[in-house]
């Protein structure tokens, strides 16, 4: 079957094109080039625009912290109830909404791939089954490490790094991810045996290591491994005033290495003023400049009512005089790593979180390249992802920034530059940020782009003076080649795919150490600890898609 | 002709029935009889060698093919105006199908251990929790405090596993642990240690239990209290207890909230949360319920995140509607308000409670009956005759199921996919 998109306006930045009129040719899920013959279907595009299918690159839609803030939110649901519709079936939205319903509504998005940042190796048999029930979109994760005993044990040991790759590749293979994570390096670990902060230099209490270490040596697996994606951050201090110093000391830690900090919003706060709150985003915008080896994403926050769910249970805990409503759950897991999930309302009209609004806004703006920062509201922690509309308009859209910027706090409107950045992104680096810079910084060499062999994940929008009309009902979705979205409804349900990287490695050598390890101090077994292929494939839904490891593309 | 039939051994299977997810055993397959060979115990042992009974379905008592009990079950839920499914030993591609064919069919999710579930999952939704897991427990903690609960009948491998292990990561000696029974005294000798020394009982009626929670409760925070005993213990033990896991470096505190059986036992175990959390100001402390046997947790997941909702939901709006008290399958039968009841259960052969409606059952080969269903199709089990996935009772670590005979019994995933289909 051939489809032919024709003419419409294509924003395609992986080969520089730049809102021309194209026409698009489809054939078995796969973009071809010109073709001869009479299409099967024809859609006429002219007039519309044309961008790959969105790619959210940091997006908490599966694992235990995610069911937990389900678990936790029944009132939530309520207020947000999914009848189930045609091929659609029930479930809930808003803040931690249902698998099937995440799916759903985030096609209708134009969104054809997610990822799962915080995908604990012992949890990933979760994280892969929850995201296996996302329907339409193609899924994966990032392995967490660094708070995980064994790794923190070899290194406390000296061991060379030799062996920590092959650790780090047996992991990634085992919890089928396509990147490795840090949370809080070291500190949740640390957590349990009660230090209740620990700081770039710090040393944890019993491996004496600090997370300076564990970032430079996770950074440096990845890199020796050939993994595309550079180790994903979140770092030491997440919300604490003054953590803007850490982040900048992160990055130049780092030593050159190819690093993502994840959700810097969170990690770019001063101590200025009276209330001993300010804005970073300058200084942390100008080094993300000047170094070229950091990319980021934002973790913007926008106004309402959410939920917190990270892998942070030391920073989690110390925040949960914060929870709104006031419950919340922090877990240590497994000698492996934590979790911490409390719930916040973020309210425009309160001094911090108005300010917080603002940096995450600076960062965007002040950001020069956008093809190393990434858009995010690291859902549901700042904003759940229904809100991505909302936010390209805050960044396409200068005065109805500023409206919005006259409704918030007024001492903290005061007190940001935001109101004088005249800054407003375009298409095309909106199609940088959400889909050719997204595939690139995950390897993903078929998606993110119109070109010849591409995956025909495509979707079209009416051009709209309201970016956050445009941008909140496609014409058109297509997954695979197959149309799913019409007028911004599925019409058409989908499984996606898992996509992974399988770097080459010393299996024998790795299991000679981890297999007596699990039989000693775990409470399974390391054959019933790795995800086989089975697992994931076995009901015939989702392929397993791995990636070259050859480094960064 | 006779045939000697070779027979085969696995090692490190993960029990589905347990609860705790022993994933050690070793099973002699021969034919369609398993023998459990090592690490085995009292509920794990009867779980695999349970002989296989009906190999047929049946309906109206008379034996069927699969598609005819199928199609007269598809025909049962059709003409129901409140279906009610219940039972719910399955793994997590059972509870998949079962949860796609009660929406289609507007009916209502419940769970044989339900009301035991929701003593935590009230207290998850109302305040939350500080919890921890079974690993960290094996390799940290140094008090354990046993709320009203006697551990071993239900978990009988729970204290060897993981409270005295030989060795830990960080050097402990585990023989020095101390565990604290704070209700009824252990009807075993599991939780007495290696050496000997047994565990310090704190008795307590179980009806005195949330007096007790909540002096607790109070006293982590500071308070001073006037009276000198609470729930008839006196205070002063309950004052040193509290001390004892302020000073522990890492105090877990456990419950088998089954076993809490009086009216709004979720007040008792929120007080016991809010204790372990207020010990977090100064210490690490935290909770690990114990439960999950028979898939209970495994529903209960798979529920939460397809639905939003652990436990007792109705679809007979369209949309999942969660209710802890009116989506009871108990209260919906008594009212009168299901007219069938659908009872799945593919771990445990327990039966259907029996009703005034019409029953079908999708249930494990082996199940018996006081009153003959109107349907029955025997199922195998995930983790025997199918591979799977199964939750423990922390809620984080999913284990794999395999396939350890060949029986040609249908999963109960294909059996509901078949029904709805056919619907």
């Amino acid at each position: 079957m051939l489809i032919k998109l024709r003419g419409g306006k294509v924003y395609d930045p992986a080969h520089g094109i730049d809102g021309e009129a194209r026409d698009i040719y489809i054939r078995d899920g796969r973009i071809v080039g010109p073709q001869p013959e009479t299409p099967t279907h024809e859609y006429d595009l002219r007039g519309k625009v044309v961008m790959a299918g969105a790619i959210d690159m940091h997006t908490h839609i599966g694992g235990g912290k995610v069911t937990i803030a389900r678990n936790l939110l029944p009132e939530d649901h309520r207020g947000d109830p999914v009848a189930s519709e045609g091929l659609m079936r029930a479930g809930c939205g808003h803040a931690a909404p249902s698998t099937l319903t995440t799916g759903y509504r985030y096609a209708e998005l134009g969104y054809t791939a997610g990822f799962e940042p915080a995908v604990l190796p012992i949890n990933a048999r979760q994280a892969h089954m929850e995201m296996a029930d996302v329907p339409m979109l193609d899924v994966g994760g990032y392995a967490m490490l660094g708070s995980d005993d064994f790794l923190l044990r070899l290194m406390a040991s000296g061991t060379e790094q030799e062996v920590i790759n092959n650790y780090v590749a047996w992991t990634l293979h085992s919890a089928q991810a396509i990147g490795v994570k840090v949370v809080n390096p070291g500190g949740i670990s640390a957590f349990k045996f009660n230090q209740r902060s620990l700081d770039l230099d710090e040393a944890h209490r019993y491996y004496q290591v600090t997370p300076r270490q564990v970032l430079q040596t996770l950074a440096r697996a990845l890199v020796e491994l050939g993994v595309p994606h550079p180790l994903h951050v979140h770092g030491c201090n997440l919300g604490v005033p003054g953590n803007l110093d850490t982040t900048l000391r992160t990055i130049a830690g780092i030593e050159g290495l190819p690093m993502h900090l994840t959700h810097i919003q969170f990690h770019s706060y001063g101590t200025e003023g009276d209330r001993k709150f300010s804005s970073g985003a300058a200084q942390i915008a100008e080094a993300f400049n000047r170094n070229k080896n950091i990319t980021i994403d934002v973790g913007q926050i926008l106004f309402g009512q959410t939920v917190t769910a990270s892998g942070d249970s030391q920073r989690q805990f110390a925040n949960v005089g914060h929870a709104n409503p006031n419950k919340w759950v922090c877990m240590d897991i497994e000698c492996d790593a934590g979790c911490g999930v409390v719930p916040f309302k973020y309210r425009d009209k309160n001094f911090v979180n108005a300010l917080q609004w603002c940096i995450g806004l600076e960062i965007f703006l002040l950001a020069e390249d956008p093809w190393r920062i990434f858009l995010t509201t690291d859902h549901p922690n700042g904003a759940p992802f229904m809100s991505y509309p909302h936010l390209i308009r805050l960044l396409m859209d200068k005065s109805f920034r500023n409206d919005r910027l006259a409704t918030i706090n007024p001492d903290a409107a005061a007190l940001s530059t935001l109101g004088g950045i005249e800054r407003e992104y375009s298409l095309y680096e909106i199609a940088i940020m959400t889909r050719a810079g997204a595939a690139r910084l995950l390897g993903l060499r078929d998606r993110g782009h119109l070109g010849e062999g591409a995956a025909a994940d495509i979707t079209v929008y009416t051009e709209d003076e309201d970016k956050e009309k445009m941008f909140g009902k496609p014409d058109y979705v297509f997954k695979d080649g197959e149309l799913v979205v019409r007028n911004g409804e599925v019409v058409h349900v989908v499984w996606g795919n898992l996509h992974t990287v399988k770097p080459e490695f010393d299996r024998a050598s790795i299991e000679s150490r981890l297999k007596p390890y699990f039989d000693r101090y775990h409470t399974m077994k390391m054959d019933n600890f790795i995800i086989r292929d089975w697992e994931i494939e076995g009901d015939g839904r989702s392929k397993i898609m791995v990636h070259p490891c050859e480094g960064r593309g | 002709m006779t045939e000697t039939i070779q027979p085969q051994v696995f090692e490190n299977v993960p029990s589905p029935f347990c609860g705790i997810a022993s994933d050690d055993l070793k099973i002699e397959v021969s034919g369609h009889r398993l023998k459990v060979l090592a690490n085995g115990d009292a509920v794990t042992v009867p779980g695999f060698e349970q002989p296989l009974g009906d190999m047929t379905p049946r309906a109206g008592g008379q034996a069927a093919a699969l598609d005819e009990a199928v199609n007269r079950a598809a025909r049962l839920l059709k003409n129901a105006r409140l279906p009610v499914f219940s039972g719910f030993g399955t793994d997590v591609n059972d509870t998949r199908a079962a949860l796609s064919l009660i929406e289609r069919s507007g009916g209502v999710f419940d769970q044989a251990r339900a009301e035991a579930g929701l003593r935590n999952l009230l207290v998850l939704a109302d305040s939350g929790w500080m919890a921890t897991t079974l690993g960290e427990l094996k390799n940290r903690v140094d008090v354990l405090l046993v709320f009203g609960s006697d551990i071993e009948p239900a978990f009988p491998r729970f204290f060897q596993r993981f409270v005295w292990p030989e060795e830990t990561l960080f050097g402990q000696d585990t023989r020095r642990r101390e565990v604290i029974y704070l209700g009824p005294s252990p009807g075993g000798s599991a939780s007495t240690s290696p050496d000997g020394l047994e565990p310090k009982v704190i008795p307590c009626a179980t009806d005195q239990l949330p007096a007790v929670a909540a002096a607790l409760s109070a006293l982590a925070k500071g308070a001073s209290l006037q009276a000198e005993a609470a729930g008839g213990v006196p205070v002063t033990e309950l004052q040193a207890l509290t001390e004892r896991l302020k000073q522990a470096s890492y105090g877990v505190v456990t419950w088998v909230a089954g076993q809490l059986d009086f009216p709004h036992a979720e007040l008792a175990v929120q007080q016991i949360c809010q204790f372990v959390v207020t010990l977090n100001q100064e210490t690490r402390c935290s909770i690990l319920p114990l439960g999950g046997q028979d898939g209970d947790r495994t529903a209960s997941q798979v529920c939460a995140w397809q639905t939003g909702y652990p436990t007792r939901v109705s679809f007979a709006r369209g949309y999942p509607e969660y209710d802890p008290y009116h989506n009871s399958a108990a209260r919906l039968l008594a009212s009168g308000e299901a007219d069938l009841l659908v009872w799945v259960n593919s771990h445990a052969t327990t039966p259907p409670p029996a009703a005034n409606v019409p029953t079908l059952v999708i249930g494990r080969s082996g199940m018996s009956f006081e009153q003959e269903p109107e349907v029955y199709i025997p199922v195998g089990a995930p983790g025997l005759d199918h591979p799977g996935h199964m939750y423990r009772c922390d809620n984080v670590v999913a284990l794999p199921l395999y396939k350890l005979r060949e029986t040609g019994l249908p999963s109960a995933a294909s059996v509901l996919a078949a029904i709805e289909k056919a619907l």
